[in-house]
């Protein structure tokens, strides 16, 4: 099974609404609540971090029996150390959207803590691709 | 211990999402860091916080928490509300600050 979802970079308030739907599947798919939990934080902050810091992007939703697998791409400005960018406490963000409550440079950590798999590919000035695995069994 | 009885028992204002007073309230989270909400929070955990808008609801729905309390007189956010609304998930109010409402939730809960 497969979904496509669309994210606009800077409309904070769609934030979170591919996120919920692909909660809602996994719940209609009968996946194990403790799976939804974990995937569902992974894809939270991947998919506000192309709304945070990327221009446009989408998430590839690919469901089969084995293993959930998620791509988020954005076109954006990439990131040029992508080592540092997954230490806590690393934040670009500009002061509006850490006043909201974003910016305290957890998302990669919560990411990384909630996948089974994860790998970001990024190339400056172009944009950034991040998939997260979840094993089913 | 249900939202309802929270409200009752530290005297709190029901902003929205009133058809979910009767969630259950499990334990509690303190924070005005989605991303440290999102990582820490637990489902069932009541959640206090000073941001006002709709990306607290998206979090607070995602996380299955029991309800959102906003601090220090802060009013939610006209899509804030109706997100919590929609969700049934209760958005509070109290005139308190996090310090004096965290130690009064606390004594509640785990009673
Ligand atoms: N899709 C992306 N495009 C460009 N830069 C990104 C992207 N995702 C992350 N980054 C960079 O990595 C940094 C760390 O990301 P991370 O999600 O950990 O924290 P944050 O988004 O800044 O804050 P938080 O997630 O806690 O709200 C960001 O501040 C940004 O510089
Ligand atoms: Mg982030």
């Amino acid at each position: 099974m497969k979904f496509k979802y669309e994210i606009e970079g800077g409309n904070f308030s769609k934030a979170g609404n591919a996120s919920s739907a692909v909660k809602k599947i996994l719940k209609q798919l009968n996946v194990p609540p403790a799976t939804i939990k974990k995937l569902v934080v992974a894809l939270y902050e991947g998919e506000v971090n192309v709304v945070a810091h990327a221009w446009n992007g989408c998430i590839y939703v690919d469901i089969d029996p084995d293993r959930i697998f998620v791509t988020i791409e954005d076109e954006g400005p990439g990131i040029p150390d992508i080592g540092q960018a997954m230490q806590e406490g690393y934040s670009t963000a500009s002061q509006a959207v850490r006043e909201m409550g974003f910016g305290a440079g957890m998302g990669l950590s919560n990411m990384k803590k909630n996948a089974d798999l994860l790998n970001i590919k990024s190339e400056v000035g172009k944009g950034t691709t991040v998939e997260i695995t979840t094993l089913l069994k | 211990m249900t939202v309802n009885e929270i409200v009752e028992g530290l005297n709190l204002s029901v902003f929205g999402g009133k058809k979910g007073l009767s969630r259950e309230v499990t334990g509690g989270y303190i924070s005005d860091l989605l991303s440290d909400v999102m990582g820490n929070a637990s489902e069932g955990d009541i959640w206090a916080t000073l941001q006002t808008h709709k990306n607290v609801m998206a979090v607070a729905s995602l996380k299955e928490v029991a309800a959102v309390i906003l601090v220090k007189g802060l009013i939610p956010d006209e899509d804030m509300l109706a997100q919590s609304n929609e969700e049934e998930l209760p958005v509070l109010g109290t005139e308190m600050e996090t310090f004096e409402l965290a130690g009064k939730l606390y004594g509640l809960i785990k009673k």
